[in-house]
């Protein structure tokens, strides 16, 4: 019973997830593309020796954007299924509907918000090519680090709930995360790659794009997500059984 | 007295139950991981590290990979 609780929770998140991600998709192509295109007029402009392209700039725009959002959405969604089976009746008092909108905000700044303020998104022509590996370590550690933390926050607070109040015990965990957090904003190294003359308003508009994309997708699969599970967990009375109960009713 | 038992009603909404831990840990390994390896490929393949060679899917999650804040070159 309980395992099919949290099959039927898994398979839910990864369709709110890809859901999720067909929004974010639309984002991602109306409001970030031009940014990329931009950018990419730069990158040429500003080029010596043009590489072959193996795949064509109109399909990366849309098919391959498609794929890797969408797949994104999917494993994102599983991903916080499974945490939400976690969560469910163990962070305070909050409907199934009410505690996945909660985990959604949650993940929306653990998974990006914390370690995009750091490592912010980059257009291409940002970035050498010879720092990619020092890059991808910095911005994983940073994703990991965030949802560790929010974790440990989250333990903190339920522990610190029967002796603080559970206001000022969430207060407490914030301000820890929070703390933490900055002194690894301070010690981590700072990656700074934008190319001389690359204009502030694409790189500035890129980020915008790129952020609004992350704040559909979480927006759009708590909701989404909340909904199934909350169909799921409270099943609305059907019409004859709520017939029933209003016969059986002593008034 | 024997007619007032606690209904879930629309102030009132029923709070869901927890789920044992372990129910939920052979779901969250084995999809856990397939989920993790899924956002590798989209994410960081032929980025840092290969595990395919060439730049085939590097190339054709490039847009994704960028907007999707993960560095990508």
């Amino acid at each position: 019973m309980n395992s099919a609780t949290v099959r039927n929770l898994l398979v839910r998140g990864m369709l709110a997830g890809l859901g999720a991600g067909v929004l974010a998709l639309i984002a991602a192509y109306f409001l970030g593309e031009p940014n990329v295109d931009r950018a990419i007029g730069f990158e040429d402009a500003h080029a010596h020796e043009h590489e072959v392209e193996l795949v064509s700039r109109s399909l990366q725009s849309t098919a391959g954007l498609a794929t890797g959002v969408l797949l994104y959405g999917v494993a994102f969604g599983g991903i916080a299924a499974l945490a939400y089976c976690v969560a469910l009746g163990r962070v305070g008092r909050f409907t199934p509907r009410a505690t996945a909108l909660l985990l959604s905000g949650c993940a929306l700044l653990a998974v990006y918000v914390v370690p995009f303020l750091k490592y912010p998104a980059n257009p291409p022509a940002v970035g050498d090519a010879d720092t990619i590996g020092k890059r991808t370590t910095l911005y994983f550690l940073m994703m990991v680090l965030s949802v560790l933390l929010a974790i440990a926050a989250t333990i903190l607070g339920r522990r610190l709930a029967p002796k603080l109040g559970t206001w000022y015990a969430t207060v407490a965990a914030v301000a820890a995360f929070a703390v933490v957090i900055g002194l690894a904003y301070a010690f981590l190294p700072v990656v700074n790659e934008v190319p001389a003359h690359f204009p502030a308003t694409v790189l500035w508009r890129f980020r915008l794009s790129a952020l609004a994309m992350q704040v559909i997708l979480w927006g759009g699969f708590g909701l989404l997500f909340g909904e199934l599970a909350e169909r799921m967990l409270n099943p609305r009375p059907t019409k004859a059984e709520e017939d029933r109960a209003m016969a059986a009713a002593p008034n | 007295m024997a007619q007032h038992v606690a209904q879930p009603t629309a102030t009132t909404p029923a709070l869901p139950a927890t789920l044992p831990l372990k129910a939920i840990a052979p779901w969250a390994v084995f999809f856990g991981i397939l989920m993790l390896v899924l956002l590798y490929f989209v994410g960081a393949e032929q980025g840092a590290t290969a595990v395919v060679s060439g730049t085939g899917v590097h190339e054709w999650v490039h847009d994704a990979r960028h907007l999707l804040g993960f560095p990508c070159h």
